[in-house]
């Protein structure tokens, strides 16, 4: 390749190609989140009969993944770009290809592999069967066919994307660390941009993080959560449901919760994020551009109550 | 004509692949033979993308067939009539009117006239890939909509179905069949048109893919070693890597790379792991058998600068794997040098072992007591004088009584490191075993538990024999696995596996069925493994009791010791060992020793295989009928004091007294060849007596000592083993 691409020109670069394959180019969900899977725009789109493509850069925090800005590969808050396309085109793979060739990589020198991963997120309730993606042994993207979320059958199914924007970054510019990524064409490095960041939320993360008024937090957002479902507003009621898995990571990075706990903060969460999505399908109703294909009396309607059937309080949390 | 079946797809698990070839191969065979077209050689294949079958010399057609069938009689009810025209399809008069003797019956001659081999292909090939089993399966695109839509590993993108140059048209799972299938993504890009079965092959090759998964292995391991030899190295092969990386790639090439040597300051098992698992890359090994600063990758293609910025990024990819391993291990490092392997102890209350028994830091404390009690009691001289500390009441005085011999106290385990010294260092051992569990490296590879601790141990210099043991007392993890042998290994690993079964069994959690979800069964076989193999004399019972703990230890003690019988017989069944003859052993009662009662059955094996042994089982089964037949009348009238009748009952009474207590030493013992040779000096007496008397007499008197006669026959054979259970 000539000239590699700056971390924002990659950026751009992916957005331009997928916004021209029909993609609506989103902007990051503005709620911390622990992987682009979250952003509403994924999780709760890919439910339901609607056609959907989207794309979208998503700031992901783990905070157990941060080291105080001192390893070169490990970051407690990076950055993924998400593709959705549902129901799932006839050659995903193909088009995903492109855009490897559109940020540069050229495939006659390089070994792309696809190598089997199932993804499957206990929070989310959801699993897929895919692949993760490998550039010369590292891996770039994770390629997934939604097939369930929130434990409700994806009809369609979706195929989602997902590029770790800083590992390519670092295939395609050649880098050893992180920080040293161009982050533009003008001498501006990753860490100058991040570094100071990672340095901070890391001792917040793991030292400052107050976990008394965190585990408050965890039960209000989930009260909240509760409260809007029953409400049947899904979109506000998913916030919260994100909310409290953010929670749930900050108070594991403090090391607070036992592993025997975690199983169960981890289902807390799941009956969250269900319960909002039981409430969203339902006010799923079959559209024009989705055909209203498969909307029908063949639907386990157990899972899909319609709005007249359940007026108020769902007795599910 | 050939026959050729290619179903492309996206990419394949590599792990499926070959077993979803057999079953296409299968499914194919099946279906034709169902059918009725016959074929020549078939065989399937699979690479990353494609599931491919070729059929040799199928028939042009089915052969026809004619089939006579019987209806109801001429003179039958109307209804028998049309019912026969139904579901034969014919017409009356298509009928014939046979007079079979027994009155004039109607007959159907049914002719199926033979169908054209593609005619069958269509029909049977939507069918097979509909029905296929894969171990998981999706589905995809706009057919979505359905949750009935068509399932598959992955997008099913083509079907090519050709008789020789014939496209067979089908369509199945939304998909029409045709010629054109894909080459190489890289190399051939596009669609490639197959001319026939007989060019497939070669026409994939033009196009850069090898279809036969054992060519693409064959060239893997081939050219991986050559590379390997120019680069003064050696391979260490590895058949599971081959297979996974020809399941990745449809034109291999592989490529060596290399790693800065400082990384092999890591433990080579985190280097090697990190390699195979996560890159699927080949380790490779200096002329002195030490793991080499190198590695070999598979890629997918020719690269057009020969391979240089692959070799770069895998090595890019390695290093920093390499990294962040190094780093966890350093952290360890400075941990243990600076609190011993203690320091990762604390963390270890945090960790539940199972919700109903606590923490690991309480199996540890549990484990670290029983592996110390343990050695304790097998090191006695004396071995048998078994006391556990809580068994109180009578389960502590049966079976746990039953002294060893000296001869087999002294068949210890190796003799260094001897007697408190390893107690010492097994309680030491027991202790640390799990500390690893909570190290950032077996955070990073749990693949390592135990390893990375015995690695940890040696740093700060703990007694090798404790790091072996924390190292080994997870064996053996399967029938192959090594078995234990080292005192405190042995020790430890005992330990481990009797608390997980006791405490198990103590909480009402035993295997069921197909599901074992705490392995117990396995823990089982493991201690069964461990004593065998190390003659290691100790009586089950009071060991269990411990492990169990008060106060379940009464209730949950014989569940857990029929477990152990079961887990024996499905272990001995391998080596031959009759499990019928175990129970006859176990139905004693007393016997919780797994060496002696092995060595008791193998006796008894031997000794029931012999003309002597079958003909005095037989005489067994036969007085112990009689006696169960009088038995079932009432108590029987007490013998007369005194008369041994005269004949063959006297000498069945003489041979008695002669055999019964050479019996009863030999088995006291443990001379059980000769115990099973006083029994069958009784063979002879025995047959006699059947034969020459009577044992109902009618002097009441009589019968009774003859009653008795056999009963104390009877309880000489039970004294070697409940002969009832013997099956034949």
């Amino acid at each position: 390749m000539s000239k590699s691409l700056s971390f924002q020109s990659m950026i751009l670069a992916l957005q331009s190609y997928w916004g021209s394959h029909g993609c609506v180019i989103l902007q990051p969900y503005d709620l911390e989140v622990g992987a682009g899977t979250f952003h509403p725009a994924t999780t709760l789109r890919s439910l339901g009969p609607d056609h959907w493509n989207a794309c979208y850069v998503q700031p992901c925090r783990r905070p157990s993944d941060g080291r105080y800005g001192e390893n070169p590969n490990r970051l407690q808050h990076y950055y993924q770009f998400q593709v959705i396309q549902k129901p799932s085109p006839p050659d995903l793979i193909g088009l995903y290809l492109g855009s490897l060739d559109a940020i540069g990589i050229d495939r006659a020198r390089h070994d792309i592999r696809f190598v089997e991963d199932d993804w499957e997120s206990p929070t989310l309730g959801a699993w897929g069967l895919g692949w993760e993606v490998w550039c010369d042994g590292m891996e770039v993207s994770q390629f997934t066919y939604f097939q369930q979320v929130a434990g409700i059958d994806c009809a369609p199914v979706a195929g989602e994307l997902t590029y770790g924007l800083e590992r390519l970054a670092m295939y395609i510019q050649g880098k050893d660390s992180i920080y040293d990524l161009a982050y533009n064409d003008a001498g501006v490095s990753y860490g100058d941009v991040f570094l100071k960041q990672e340095q901070q939320f890391s001792a917040y993360n793991f030292e400052h993080a107050n976990t008394e008024r965190l585990f408050q937090h965890f039960k209000d957002v989930s009260e909240e959560c509760r409260a809007l479902v029953a409400a049947r507003l899904p979109l506000p009621a998913y916030d919260q449901a994100i909310k409290a898995s953010h929670l749930f990571n900050l108070l594991n990075a403090r090391g607070v919760i036992s592993v025997a706990e975690r199983q169960a903060y981890i289902g807390r969460v799941r009956d969250l994020v269900k319960a909002v999505a039981d409430v969203w399908v339902s006010q799923q109703l079959p559209s024009p551009s989705g055909e209203g294909l498969g909307v029908g009396p063949g639907r386990p309607s157990a899972s899909f109550p319609t709005p007249d059937s359940s007026p108020e309080g769902e007795g599910r949390a | 004509m050939n026959f050729l079946l290619e179903i492309l797809s996206e990419e394949i698990p590599a792990r499926m692949q070959a077993a979803a070839a057999e079953q296409l191969r299968t499914r194919f065979v099946d279906a034709l033979k169902a059918a009725g077209l016959t074929h020549g050689a078939v065989m399937a294949d699979a690479t990353p993308r494609r599931l491919w079958l070729i059929a040799d010399d199928l028939a042009a057609a089915s052969a026809g067939s004619a089939e006579e069938l019987k209806g109801p009689r001429v003179d039958a009810p109307a209804q028998a009539i049309d019912g026969f025209l139904k579901k034969t399809g014919l017409t009356r008069d298509q009928l014939e009117e046979r007079d079979t003797g027994k009155g004039v019956v109607l007959f159907a001659m049914l002719r199926r006239e033979g169908r054209s081999a593609a005619d069958i292909l269509a029909e049977v090939i939507p069918q097979i890939i509909r029905d296929f089993a894969w171990p998981k399966s999706m589905r995809w695109g706009a057919a979505s909509h359905s949750t009935a839509s068509p399932r598959w590993v992955r997008p099913l993108v083509g079907i090519v179905a050709l008789l020789h140059d014939a496209v067979v048209p089908l369509t199945v799972h939304g998909v029409t069949s045709g010629r054109a299938t894909q080459g190489h993504r890289i190399h051939a890009p596009g669609p490639l048109d197959i001319h026939s079965a007989e060019t497939y092959v070669a026409q994939l090759r033009a196009a850069h893919v090898i279809a036969s998964s054992a060519e693409r292995r064959t060239l893997i391991a081939a050219r991986a070693a050559e590379l390997a030899r120019e680069a003064g190295l050696a391979l260490i092969p590895d058949d599971g890597l081959v297979a996974e990386n020809a399941g990745l790639t449809e034109w291999p090439v592989p490529l060596l790379g290399r790693f800065d040597p400082d990384f092999l300051s890591v433990p080579r098992e985190v280097i090697v792991l990190t390699m195979r698992t996560n890159q699927k890359y080949f380790a490779l090994a200096d002329a002195a058998g030490a793991l080499a600063p190198a590695f070999i990758c598979v890629a997918n293609l020719v690269a057009s600068d020969g391979g240089t910025a692959i070799v770069g990024g895998n090595q890019r990819v390695l290093s920093a794997r390499l990294s962040d391993a190094r780093f966890f291990w350093e952290q360890d490092l400075a941990t243990v040098r600076a609190g011993g392997l203690e320091a990762f102890l604390p963390k270890l209350e945090n960790i539940v072992f199972h919700e109903k028994l606590g923490t690991v830091a309480d199996k540890v404390a549990r484990v670290e007591a029983l592996a110390t009690w343990l050695w304790d009691h097998i090191t006695s001289p004396l071995g048998g004088e078994v006391d556990p500390p809580q068994a109180a009441g009578e389960g502590a005085a049966t079976g746990s009584t039953q002294p060893l011999s000296r001869a087999a106290a002294a068949r210890r385990l190796s003799t260094s490191p001897q007697g408190g010294e390893v107690t010492a260092l097994a309680a030491r051992a027991a202790r640390l075993a799990k500390a690893d569990l909570v190290s950032a490296t077996v955070g990073e590879f749990p693949e390592l538990q135990g390893q990375i601790g015995r690695y940890l141990a040696l740093s700060i210099g703990e007694d090798p024999a404790v790091a072996d043991a924390i190292r080994d007392h997870y064996k053996p993890v399967g029938q192959g696995d090594d078995v234990p042998t080292a005192p405190v290994s042995v020790a430890v690993a005992l330990a481990d596996k009797l608390d997980t079964l006791g405490q198990f069994f103590a909480v009402g959690e035993y295997p069921t069925g197909s599901k074992d979800p705490f392995a117990l069964r396995r823990a089982a076989l493991g201690i069964i493994q461990i004593v065998l193999k190390n003659d290691i004399r100790l009586p089950l019972r009071p060991l269990l009791r411990v492990a169990i703990g008060e106060p379940l230890a009464t209730q949950a003690t014989p569940k857990l010791l029929d477990f152990f019988a079961d887990r024996l017989k499905v272990q001995q069944r391998e080596a031959g060992v009759r499990h019928d003859l175990i129970d006859a052993v176990f139905a004693l009662g007393g016997e919780d020793d797994l060496v002696r009662l092995l060595a008791r059955v193998k006796a008894l094996q031997a000794f029931v295989e012999t003309d002597e042994g079958i003909n005095l089982l037989a005489g067994y089964k036969r007085a112990a009928n009689i006696l169960k037949a009088a038995e079932k009348e009432g108590p029987p009238p007490a013998p007369p004091a005194s008369g041994r009748g005269e004949g063959s009952e006297a000498a069945l009474a003489s041979a008695l007294d002669l055999a019964l207590p050479t019996a009863t030493q030999a088995v006291a013992d443990e001379y059980f060849t000769d115990a099973m040779a006083a029994l069958a000096s009784l063979r002879a007496p025995v047959d006699a007596f059947f034969t020459d008397v009577m044992v109902n007499d009618p002097d009441p008197a009589i019968r009774a000592r003859r009653l008795a006669l056999l009963a104390r026959f009877r309880d000489a054979v039970h004294g070697v083993a409940d002969f009832s259970k013997i099956e034949g």
